[in-house]
């Protein structure tokens, strides 16, 4: 009985040793929830077309993707992650500090951030400023000077040719790519139309960060969950109420959701590509130098996911609601992928 | 006694009995209001039950029928640009989807245009040129011939067909533009277009085109990673249990580790994520994303919900049965293997089947160790990268294609299924094998 435990034991330390001295032939990847749904179609078709086996995706957000990735160079560490912003110096640094000294940066292409209502809601027309006005938690004071807490309840009270309906912007929450894009784009831009708070970017920086970037809790902005779907279906239930949700998602439910026009163009596919539509992120994802030549199959994924068929005009992934790279953007990055360029920040 | 205070002591007694007969009236109200109670919180449970299934049943029953085209597919080689059959790569890397484009644009010959083109064979899945590209590779022979085929056709017009996308709406506002409506109604009038149940959704893994999306993947992922978690949780809860139970000494230290044991069911699940994180991806370099490490993850969490359970079934057999096999000389050991163990064992298993029904539904701490991850090949083995089904149902309710809104709700079938059939075992294990003093 006891020799036949110590067997037993022995028998599962051995496969533990085997496991891990088993080679991975699968190219790993992490990052952002917003570049997954297109890299997953990229995978596919390579796992499809190729004799390598489907790259596994996870989606860990870009933070998350980057530490990730960040944690070293070998088998047990992601190969490539995925971004919906820029990778942040101090990251970079976080990389070469554990060993992993070359990335290649790709940029694949944008994403439009959409604001929309039912398409049996009111046509609206607004500025990045008042959309600032409606959802930030501090705003200038409307009859006099200095900043006051939002006082608008409803959109007629911003501009009085709006609907006069309550304001009710349904969102996503902080921990999202979407949001952080969404504050970049809009609410910073817009509350820099307003003197009372462009002063404010000289005097006192921090304070002017806060109040650019702190959306209202009053009820007015409601944080809908990462998942875009609930917000359609809720835009869907509400015709008076406002969404924020990716351009694919808008793409995919033209039936229940258009999209209003912000700064005089709406979130469509021609107006994000020629930059009418300003509300629009770059997305990207990192490779590790060291990795490619070791996992196989990085360079063939790479050639995939950077070719015209996938990433073109007329691509694949442009079907799934990405926004193509101009010429000389996309000439700039298959130059970086083929020659292996290191990131320099 | 005179009459007056005859007739006072009556209608003292009277109003005496009056009296009970008012306090048992509210007595009674009272335990009628607590059953109303009782029964108004079952109907509410009852009620939600029901909304959530009929929307689920509602949304998912449709995912489990498609839509297939029929096409005559000819394996032209100058459309396939393939000059020499014998030579793999070859076939491996012909363009199939200009065979697809072929057969269609035989079939609307009118079809003319760039767009036009991309409309049309937008029509069938992308999968069809896979499919053809395994045909050809198995049997070279069929290059030059041609072939009756039905394909699955794409996820659009899967949702034209079965009404979710309306016809009626302005062509602005619908995913399906009015000359691909001439084209399925012409596909329809000649018999090429059909529905049938989806097998696809049952043999399949994951895919980013919904007509090709499968559960079997996630199932299979479900089914090794649960397989571990069996196989560690179940003899390692039954031993700390019959120890703690029948062996120990109660003391201090024994009861530390009770206390420890009850506040461990109670840990949040993605904290034994957390841990298995550090200590099997990191510590012990095991691959990501793999079942093992998901079933020891999930070992962790169910350990305590089975020694709890167990610990209770060994308690219930009486002491009775332990002093009789004493008495006639058995060992503790014999005591415990021979009569405690057998007697305890329904409720030991009911225990493991609800604990492993658990570990079925659970997302939070597989997150972390990498299982939430997009998986198309079907795992064959513990160390494969894998996910499960109910991370599956997360993946696609996020997903923006319209066709993943049904997919979620038969996923979502599926996983009630397979925890119904295992709750129904522990309730068929319990009645055949419970015995009751």
């Amino acid at each position: 009985m006891y020799k036949k435990m110590i067997g037993t034991v022995v028998a599962a330390a051995a496969t533990l040793a085997a496991v891990q001295a088993e080679a991975r032939d699968q190219i790993s990847i992490v990052g952002s929830s917003t570049v997954f749904p297109f890299a997953t179609v990229v995978a596919e078709r390579f796992g499809q077309t190729t004799s390598y086996p489907t790259p596994t995706i996870e989606s860990t957000g870009s933070g998350g993707g980057l530490k990730l990735f960040c944690e070293g160079v070998g088998e047990s560490t992601p190969d490539i992650t995925n971004a919906s912003r820029r990778i942040k110096s101090s990251e970079v640094e976080l990389c070469a500090s554990n060993g992993v000294e070359d990335i290649v940066e790709v940029l694949i292409g944008y994403d439009g951030i959409a604001v929309a209502n039912s398409v049996n809601g009111p046509e609206m027309e607004v500025s990045k400023g008042e959309l600032f006005l409606a959802l930030a938690e501090t705003v200038p004071n409307p009859n006099g000077s200095g900043l006051v807490e939002n006082p608008y309840e409803q959109w007629s009270d911003i501009r009085s040719d709006l609907p006069n309906t309550a304001i009710r912007v349904f969102g996503p929450p902080p921990t999202s790519g979407t949001r952080d894009a969404f504050v970049e784009l809009v609410m910073e831009e817009g509350c820099a139309e307003f003197d009372a708070i462009a002063s404010l970017e000289d005097s006192d920086e921090d304070k002017f960060e806060e109040v650019c970037a702190t959306m209202r809790e009053d009820g007015a902005f409601v944080e809908a969950g990462e998942n875009d779907t609930l917000i359609i279906s809720r835009l869907d239930n509400d015709t008076s109420a406002l969404g924020i949700f990716g351009f694919s998602f808008l793409d995919q439910n033209s039936d229940k959701v258009k999209s209003i026009s912000v700064d005089g163009a709406k979130a469509t596919f021609d107006n994000i590509a020629d930059g009418s539509y300003a509300v629009s992120r770059p997305l990207f994802f990192y490779v590790k130098t060291a990795h490619v030549g070791v996992i196989p199959g990085i360079e063939e994924y790479l050639a995939e996911f950077t070719s015209r068929r996938a990433v073109g005009p007329n691509g694949y992934l442009i079907d799934r609601g990405l926004i193509p790279l101009s010429n000389a953007e996309y000439a700039r990055m298959k130059d970086a992928v083929d020659n292996l360029k290191p990131l320099k920040m | 006694m005179t009459d007056q205070s005859r007739n006072a002591l009556e209608r003292l007694a009277a109003n005496k009995h009056e009296r009970l007969n008012a306090r048992l009236k509210s007595r009674y109200n009272r335990e009628r209001r607590f059953r109303a109670y009782g029964i108004a919180s079952i109907a509410l449970g009852l009620t939600f039950l029901a909304i959530l299934l009929t929307t689920i049943f509602s949304q998912g029953l449709s995912a489990f029928w498609t839509t297939y085209v029929k096409l005559d597919v000819t394996y032209t080689p100058e459309v396939l640009y393939i000059d020499d059959a014998t030579d793999e790569s070859q076939l491996r890397l012909a363009d199939y989807d200009g065979v697809i484009r072929q057969a269609l644009s035989e079939r609307f010959p009118e079809a003319s245009g760039r767009q036009t083109m991309r409309n049309l064979t937008g029509m069938v899945s992308t999968s069809a040129g896979y499919r053809l590209r395994n045909r050809l590779m198995e049997n070279p022979d069929l290059l030059g011939e041609t072939e009756t085929l039905w394909f699955l056709a794409d996820d659009d017009v899967d949702l034209l067909m079965n009404g979710i996308i309306d016809r009626n709406l302005p062509e602005s506002e619908r995913r399906v533009n009015d000359q691909e409506l001439e084209w399925i109604d012409s596909l329809v009038s000649s018999d090429q277009i059909e529905r049938r149940f989806n097998t696809t959704f049952f043999t399949n893994g994951d895919s980013r085109d919904p007509e090709t999306a499968g559960i079997l993947g996630a199932a299979m992922g479900s089914f090794y990673t649960l397989i571990v978690t069996l196989a560690l949780s179940f003899p390692i809860g039954v031993a700390a249990a019959i120890y703690l139970e029948e062996f120990a000494p109660k003391n201090r230290l024994t009861e530390i580790i009770e206390v420890n044991i009850n506040n461990l069911a109670a840990v949040p699940s993605i904290v034994f994520g957390l841990l298995g994180l550090a200590v099997f991806i990191n510590f012990f370099g095991l691959p990501r994303s793999a079942p093992i490490v998901g079933g020891l993850v999930l070992t962790l969490m169910t350990l305590p919900t089975i020694i709890i359970s167990a610990r209770a079934s060994i308690k219930a057999v009486p002491p009775s049965i332990r002093e009789a096999a004493m008495g006639l000389g058995a060992s503790k050991m014999q005591v415990t293997l021979h009569h405690v163990l057998p007697l305890a064992l329904p409720g030991m298993l009911t225990g493991t089947i609800i604990g492993m029904a658990q570990a079925l539904g659970e997302t939070a701490p597989l997150l972390m160790i990498g299982m939430v991850a997009f998986i198309v090949d079907i795992p064959g083995g513990f160390t494969d990268p894998a996910t499960v089904l109910p991370v599956q149902v997360y993946l696609w309710s996020d997903s923006p294609e319209r066709a993943f809104i049904a997919k979620t709700s038969a996923a979502i079938m599926v996983l009630l299924a397979f925890l119904a059939v295992m709750n129904l075992l522990a309730v068929f294990l319990r009645k055949k094998f419970e015995r009751r003093w």
